[in-house]
């Protein structure tokens, strides 16, 4: 490798692979030591843009750390989320979890700094095969199967990312990981952006990510809700920018998502489910394909990771403390989690995109771009979404958790309080950036990829719009919201197939194929005996 | 300190209702002095308080569009896949 380089994704091997060995008073410095140098590591390489790590292997060239504009940013939020979510689970004793958490952020980092096919795979399944772990870490029945569900979606896009890739190499001679050529696509560029697409959580590839965040650890699904799609969000920003079709795959998603999350009864289920929606957007953006929409795509990832989290980190401090996530089971709390509940407001009014917040200087810029690209039923829409959002994100959720009907028995009224100073300090972090994003813009705009645009999201006209879009919504929740109560319901989705298909299959083998395969072994017995 | 306030505001719930009223009058009073130069179609420029409208409508749209998906079949027992 070129001396200066040291690849971020190898400072957090490193760290985990050596965190058993750091024990007592020494592994909280470790905890929190490991991602700020991998933070400082990543702020480096962004002051000396160029390509590094490139090594022979076979026949091909690896390249481990493509440093450029679009990398810089992505890594960057990486890595702080990386510190964030370290802290916000510093209490926790189990050290593979922390293992599985560095190694998932080391695959994150390694994909993002990829610049061939084989070294994206590579750090593609660690963050596959690691992030599996932070499900089963919670350790009962539901986050084991859901966990098995996860890795073998998982594994399958991997494979149809791989045959892409391989397919392409095999036209083309080419293993490079850049622009495909999407005005004339081949069946491998389908392939790849359908391998990619299935981690972007895009219909009908989506039903994993509600699944899965919700029966992760608390700390687990704060890790999970910021790496897995927007590395796949990175991946697509990559080499699928202008693909028509992820216009309407990303409008499709933004609608279907906050549908489900209307009807959700799970905290932690209706947070995927936004996530679902808001990642919607940001594929629309590389749909749209314009400096402006890509930039939108690229500042909506930065400011959803840190909501998110945010939002993920105040469900998680819910669970640890009441051992609940459902909100038929939960209400009235701010008597007995006030700093919590703040930080959810602030999650959700972020989400929500509230002047002032980080949403409202990210997703405006898809939208307006949409809008500039004379695609007004994509605006439109999106800002249906808008809307949508701040319903499910803004009022219910906080509403129903905080403030509606008390639903909570005795023993969760009992053991509900705020969490540790850890936690508390990991949502303080990200509520503060939540904040500060939006209100200084330049912080996030100096590090968008394309230099050729500006954006001004605080001109009257946007700001009116803005705020009669969320008061109204508000009104409209507020005579409508004993239409949106939570039941003591699941919603069927695509898992279905999936499910029944795996239960269908396991009878099929366990019945006509057993008594076929017994029946035949007798008919040999008897044959071989008569013989 | 938070949870008085939030128990001095519950108290006085319809004050608290009386002045969001207040604030959407204001919004929308204000959003018909605003510059529209910015807008994207006629409809913004034509229609007064256009993207309350469309908030409102918006809002009741996603709604009913889950109520009805939901009633539809989609929300079923928790227990479904326990079967």
């Amino acid at each position: 490798m070129t001396s200066s380089f040291i690849h971020p994704a190898l400072i957090m091997i490193v760290g985990a692979c050596l965190l058993p060995l750091v024990r007592g008073p020494f592994r909280k410095p470790y905890l929190f030591l490991i991602p700020l140098l991998t933070f400082i590591d990543v702020v480096y390489l962004s002051q000396h843009p160029g390509t590094y790590g490139v090594f022979q292997f076979m026949n091909w060239e690896l390249t481990f750390g493509r440093v450029d504009r679009l990398s810089m940013i992505f890594g960057f939020i990486m890595a702080l989320m990386a510190i964030i979510g370290t802290i916000y689970g510093m209490h926790v004793e189990d050290e593979w979890q922390h293992i599985a958490a560095w190694f998932y952020v080391a695959g994150s980092l390694g994909a993002i700094y990829a610049a061939d096919y084989i070294t994206l795979f590579l750090f593609w399944e660690m963050m596959a095969f690691a992030s599996t772990f932070l499900i089963w870490a919670r350790k009962d029945e539901e986050a084991l199967a859901a966990g098995y569900r996860y890795i073998l979606v998982h594994t399958f896009g991997g494979v149809v990312l791989l045959l892409g890739f391989v397919l392409r190499y095999q036209a083309t001679g080419d293993l490079s990981f850049g622009q495909l050529n999407v005005s004339s696509p081949e069946l491998y560029t389908w392939l790849i952006m359908i391998g990619l697409m299935l981690n972007a959580a895009v219909p009908p590839l989506h039903s994993w990510l509600p699944d899965a965040y919700s029966k992760a650890t608390a700390v687990g699904a704060v890790f999970m809700c910021a790496f897995t799609t927007k590395t796949a969000v990175y991946t697509l920003i990559r080499s699928c920018s202008g693909f028509e079709v992820l216009i309407y795959l990303g409008v499709i998603m933004a609608i279907y998502g906050i549908i489900y999350a209307v009807m959700e009864n799970d905290v932690r289920k209706l947070l995927g489910w936004e996530i679902v929606s808001q990642v919607g957007y940001m594929v629309a953006g590389i749909g749209i394909g314009t400096s402006l929409a890509i930039n939108g795509a690229a500042a909506h990832a930065f400011a959803h990771i840190l909501y998110k989290g945010l939002l993920f980190m105040a469900a998680g401090a819910i669970l640890t403390s009441t051992g609940r996530q459902k909100l038929t089971q939960l209400g009235g709390l701010y008597k007995k989690m006030p700093a919590t509940m703040v930080f959810m407001l602030i999650g959700g009014l972020a989400v929500s995109g509230l002047p002032l917040m980080s949403g409202f200087i990210s997703k405006s810029m898809i939208i307006t771009a949409a809008f500039e690209s004379h695609l007004l039923w994509v605006g439109f829409a999106l800002i249906l979404v808008s809307a949508g959002t701040f319903l499910a994100a803004g009022l219910r959720l906080p509403y129903l958790i905080f403030f509606g009907k008390n639903n909570c028995s005795k023993e969760t009224w009992e053991k509900a309080q705020d969490p540790s100073w850890n936690m508390q300090l990991g949502m303080a972090i990200g509520g503060f950036l939540c904040i500060f994003l939006g209100c200084y813009t330049p912080f996030l705009y100096s590090m968008l990829p394309n230099t050729d645009v500006t954006f001004h999201p605080y001109n009257a006209y946007h700001l009116s719009e803005t705020l009669q879009v969320m008061a109204f919504t508000g009104f409209g929740f507020f005579m409508l919201r004993n239409y949106v109560l939570p039941q003591n319901t699941i919603s069927l989705d695509m898992d279905w197939f999936y499910r029944m298909g795996g239960r269908a299959f396991l009878w099929t083998v366990k019945n006509p194929l057993q008594w076929f395969d017994t029946a035949l072994g007798k008919f040999t017995k008897s044959l071989l005996l008569t013989v | 300190m938070i949870i008085n306030l939030i128990d001095y505001l519950r108290d006085r719930l319809q004050t608290v209702i009386y002045c969001c009223y207040g604030v959407m009058a204001f919004i929308v009073i204000w959003s018909m002095s605003v510059d529209t130069s910015h807008a994207h179609t006629w409809a913004e420029k034509m229609i007064p308080g256009f993207w309350s409208l469309f908030g409102l409508g918006s809002c009741a749209v996603v709604i009913m569009v889950a109520r009805w998906y939901g009633k539809s079949g989609i929300q079923a027992r928790e227990d479904y896949y326990d079967k």
